[in-house]
């Protein structure tokens, strides 16, 4: 049964059409393995009873020969997406109680398509973290190590245990959310395939808000036609989120294996930064050689705002979440701390129920935010936002159609080795991503090869606006070329 | 610019995030370093640039003013931490 788990989206497809094996002995063999890897940590909820009822019903309609896009197929959510009667966390303390009475809209249309839940995978709390540390449920831990090594390493974040589970076998496929790069780091991190999509590809109603202006929802798994299969289920118009476009959803399957001959991909030179690791400017090296040799015409540009990409970012986000999480207040939902008064209980329940790394955000976001200093900071970061869009429109409108660029500084690090008193230090994970949801650009992270000690490393493809086709295209090239990469098996 | 021990207890109250005396110094530290990394964005010349108001340029689709949703307080109370009837239950507000 075990080979079961090592499927790729696109063979279970068929291997559930053809009636090989039937989605209950799909679902069941992912149960088991989920079961065994708790080590992980990765899941923060198994759902086997919704798996198996799911799994039941997408047989009763693979034999009726109604099957959906997604019938039967095996999937991790992340616990900042909203599942109806099903625990959703964030991650945090102040909702570990919480049980939503909804879908998110990304969920209810995998489930409209007949994928079966597994489970809630966890992350850094409301998704605020680069390694999955600031978890109330505990921290993730990488089912990669380095060779000969038992330190334990981090996944990657705010997505990490949607990026474990792909990785060490315990999903087909999981939702993630990106940020600053919470898709895309972690996938790196992992060897996994993630795509954030641009913005308002996705509606991010029912998902746990961070940042509103920069939230995007997206797929993680083991190849880039699975990912392509799943974004097409996420994506799509929804009334309920303005900020979704009502444009059609192409078959993104159609562009994997697509000919990138003559396309145009920009190298810009604003991302070999300074004390870059030699792997990953030679990993970058060999991404603009595959690229090259399947014929697309590599280009230098210039990014020239690059650098404040960063933090303008640790402005709007602390911003955006200062003002988000204000809805927990110990009223509504989620936990109360009792006090005599409602200010001190709003104060009590707050201090209570967020982690360090969240209070810290939303007291930076309350700081920019306040009177007399909304200009220096918030509304300087926004002007500074316009500008690094228009590097990129700048660079799209002299002919480029998707730049190449590392998707990490550096691979997997060890749990604990960042946590030290300088928050800076974890920020600068995100240096090469977080442009990308300045910008509300599409971006996908695609395994390129190994370092020295064995750890995934990633390579990061930017597209144009609505454009996350070219994106598959060129990822299935990085993919062909560098091969799919899992970890060797040390838990149960 | 920086933060004295001061301006982290008014950014707390603001935030209505209870803080510990023996907490303050240590969020100050942590503040101020966020704030001194900020700062290179006053190098950027930003005269004339609009602040960016909308990530993808779209206009916002209206629909018409009708109900299309509620009626079900149980599903809208159903997470409270406290309730009375169909009401949430909080600590006395008006004397």
């Amino acid at each position: 049964m075990s080979e079961l788990t090592s499927l790729t989206i696109a063979a279970a497809r068929a291997g559930l059409r053809a009636k090989k094996f039937s989605a209950a002995e799909l679902a069941e063999a992912h149960l088991v393995a989920m079961e065994r890897a708790r080590a992980l940590n990765a899941y923060v909820l198994e759902t086997p009873e919704r798996a198996h009822a799911m799994a039941k019903a997408s047989d009763a309609r693979i034999a009726k020969g109604e099957a959906h896009a997604l019938e039967g197929i095996p999937l991790a959510i992340k616990d900042m997406f909203c599942t109806a009667n099903v625990r959703t966390t964030a991650g945090s303390h102040i909702l570990d109680n919480f049980i939503p009475t909804y879908d998110s809209t990304v969920s209810s249309q995998l489930w409209r398509d007949g994928a079966v839940l597994l489970g809630k995978t966890n992350n850094d709390e409301f998704a605020m973290g680069s390694s999955n540390e600031t978890s109330f449920m505990g921290p993730v831990t990488s089912p990669w190590r380095r060779k000969g090594s038992n330190t334990p390493l981090v996944p990657g974040g705010s997505s990490g245990g949607s990026a474990a589970a792909v990785a060490a076998h315990l999903a087909l496929g999981a939702t993630g959310t990106d940020t600053g790069g919470s898709i895309r780091q972690p996938a790196a991190f992992t060897g996994t395939v993630g795509i954030k999509p641009t913005y308002g590809r996705c509606s991010r109603w029912g998902i746990v808000a961070f940042a509103s202006s920069l939230d995007q929802a997206g797929p993680f798994t083991r190849s880039v036609r699975d990912a392509a299969i799943l974004l097409r289920s996420m994506a799509g118009h929804d009334p309920k989120d303005t900020t979704s476009v009502d444009l059609e959803v192409p078959d993104y399957e159609a562009a994997v294996g697509a000919s990138v001959k003559g396309l145009k991909i920009g190298i810009p030179k604003e991302y070999r930064v300074d004390g870059m690791p030699a792997e990953i400017e030679k990993l970058w090296e060999q991404g603009r050689a595959w690229l090259e040799k399947a014929g697309a015409q590599m280009v230098e540009v210039s990014l020239p705002h690059t650098k404040y990409a960063l933090p303008a970012y640790y402005i709007v986000a602390p911003a955006e979440a200062s003002s988000n999480l204000a809805r927990y207040d110990g009223v509504r939902y989620g936990l109360r701390e009792p006090a005599r008064d409602i200010g001190g209980l709003y104060e009590a329940t707050r201090a209570k129920g967020f982690g360090k790394e969240v209070r810290r955000r939303i007291m930076i976001g309350t700081y920019v935010l306040s009177a007399g200093y909304y200009d220096a900071y918030y509304l300087r970061a926004q002007k500074v936002r316009t500008l690094i869009k228009q590097d990129f429109e700048d660079a799209f409108a002299s002919g480029i159609d998707a730049m190449l660029t590392p998707a990490t500084p550096s691979a997997a690090f060890g749990i604990g080795e960042k946590t030290g008193a300088d928050p800076i230090e974890m920020y600068l994970n995100d240096v090469f991503t977080v442009t990308v949801n300045m910008a509300g650009l599409p971006g996908i992270s695609v395994p390129a090869g190994l370092d020295g000690q064995g750890l995934p490393l990633g390579l990061q493809l930017i597209g144009r606006p609505f454009d996350e086709a070219t994106l598959f295209s060129l990822g299935q090239v990085i993919e062909d070329a560098a091969g799919r990469f899992t970890p060797e098996r040390w838990w149960a | 610019m920086s933060v004295d021990s001061a301006t982290v207890r008014r950014i707390a109250h603001l935030a209505r995030i209870a803080v510990a005396d023996d907490e303050v110094e240590h969020l100050r530290g942590e503040i101020n370093s966020i704030l001194a990394f900020v700062e290179q964005l006053s190098e950027v010349d930003v005269a004339g640039v609009e602040p960016m108001t909308s990530v993808t340029p779209m206009v916002m689709k209206k629909r018409a003013d009708e109900v299309t949703d509620g009626g079900d307080a149980d599903a809208v109370l159903r997470n409270a931490p406290a309730r009375e009837g169909n009401f949430f239950l909080v600590p006395k507000v008006v004397e």
